[in-house]
């Protein structure tokens, strides 16, 4: 993707991600991903804690989405604020997901070595919409906003690795300036 | 129900032009991608009659109604009817819950949903405004009761660099300066729907929020909030409250006069 005179660099990767995957990503690269994509929000979190994750999320991409779905039809999907989920990162990346997607970040030291967290453009639903299918849905009793959705992405992005797994984490770089400038 | 539909699968002119002009000033390339897709994201929902963010938000109407009006009908029931029409037919994600048993009630309607805020005005005409809010920049929003020998601008830049991250920058900020702990999310609230200020303090207080560099999303850049206003009440002489009312870059409202 070339900006203005800048060229970030890109990938495009099919899930589910292999370890070789996440390590050849580094902070500020951009992601286009195809294949399975799961969605989890607040409840389906809790539920996995107390009861289990339904399907296997090996090598997953694990969606911060709570989407707006009519029938089977996806209609808007953009990512929600992954901080509300923080406390269930380590055990989350445990399962084996390989690519947490969302807005806002999260702490960065459960990724080190083994995931990566993509930023997908927040507010950005529409667009989302045109990249993402509907093929299942798990948890359903949860309702729309916060059943376990199994989307088929077709070049879902455009993600920004924002924390890879080499322990580089933009939106903690991003804070540290912040507050220099601040106390200046 | 025809006002909803305009406030969730489009913009206000001047805010697209503001997302515009920080596009093309961005010097970030990862925040200029932002932007950018930003605008897309727009055509698409415009174009296809899509709501622009999966975060429909919760019904929020401003009601601006003439002195002179008399009405036959329950004004709160009408908006609420117009609610549960939309959330069928745009259609809108059910996002309204109960508190403690966070049971949804399907149609984002329930107690105290739809929220209208009603304003008298001279005459006899009624506007209301759809103003649906999502709960990423909700969430971060605040009222401080500082004491009066602090800085409230101060407490508003770290308010805005500690949060910013999780309310989808670029920014629009409702700001209530004054008056009661209720009052000042009041004028907060009120401020985002008279967005945007252009008065020296706002204008200074926007460019210090700017030069923070927290950018689109918190990834970085030099766009971080878009616009704000500042609206003002009297405090206690004991008392300084501050409110900060963030809304994301998606500043969703349309209006409709109904007589």
């Amino acid at each position: 993707m070339r900006i203005g005179g800048d060229l970030l660099t890109e990938y495009r990767l099919n899930t589910p991600l292999s370890h070789e995957d996440v390590q050849k990503l580094v902070a500020g690269d951009v992601v286009y991903l195809s294949g399975p994509v799961y969605t989890a929000r607040d409840k389906a979190h809790a539920l996995i804690r107390s009861k289990g994750c339904p399907i296997s999320l090996q090598g997953a991409a694990l969606y911060h989405c709570g989407p707006l779905i009519h029938k089977t039809r996806v209609l808007s999907a953009g990512p929600t604020t992954s901080g509300r989920m923080a406390r269930y990162t380590e055990e989350i990346l445990g399962l084996g997901v390989r690519a947490i997607i969302g807005k806002g970040g999260l702490p960065g030291g459960p990724f080190r070595g083994r995931a990566v967290y993509l930023a997908y453009p927040g507010g950005c639903g529409a667009a989302a919409a045109q990249q993402l299918k509907a093929r299942d849905v798990h948890l359903k009793e949860l309702g729309m906003a916060e059943s376990l959705w199994e989307f088929e992405a077709k070049a879902f992005g455009p993600l920004i690795v924002a924390i890879d797994s080499h322990g580089k984490d933009l939106y903690q770089d991003v804070r540290a300036s912040v507050q220099s400038r601040l106390r200046s | 129900m025809r006002t909803l539909r305009r406030a969730e699968t489009s913009l206000p002119e001047w805010v697209l032009q503001r997302i515009r002009e920080a596009s093309e000033q961005e010097t970030d390339p990862i925040a200029k991608s932002h932007l950018q897709f930003i605008l897309e994201n727009v055509l698409i929902a415009k174009a296809r009659g899509l709501p622009l963010c999966q975060d429909t938000g919760l019904p929020i109407f401003r009601v601006e109604m003439g002195r002179d009006l008399v009405l036959d009908f329950n004004l709160q029931e009408a908006v609420a009817e117009g609610v549960i029409i939309a959330t069928e037919e745009i259609p809108l994600r059910p996002n309204a819950v109960d508190p403690l048993t966070r049971q949804n009630s399907g149609d984002n309607t329930g107690p105290g949903m739809p929220d209208i805020i009603l304003e008298l005005v001279e005459g006899r005409g009624l506007c209301i405004t759809a103003f649906p809010k999502g709960a990423g920049s909700e969430n971060m929003s605040l009222v401080g009761m500082l004491n009066p020998a602090d800085d409230p601008f101060d407490f508003i830049l770290r308010a805005v660099a500690e949060r910013a991250a999780n309310a989808c920058p670029p920014l629009f900020l409702g700001i209530g300066l004054g008056g009661t702990f209720d009052l000042a999310a009041r004028l907060a609230k009120h401020a985002l729907f008279n967005l945007p200020g252009s008065s020296p303090m706002e204008m200074d207080l926007l460019k210090r929020i700017n030069s923070l560099g927290i950018g689109p999303m918190g990834l970085g850049g030099d766009t971080t909030a878009l616009g704000l206003k500042i609206e003002q009440a009297c405090c206690h002489t004991a008392s300084l409250p501050v409110a900060i009312n963030f809304q994301c870059w998606a500043h969703r409202c349309a209006s409709e006069v109904i007589f």
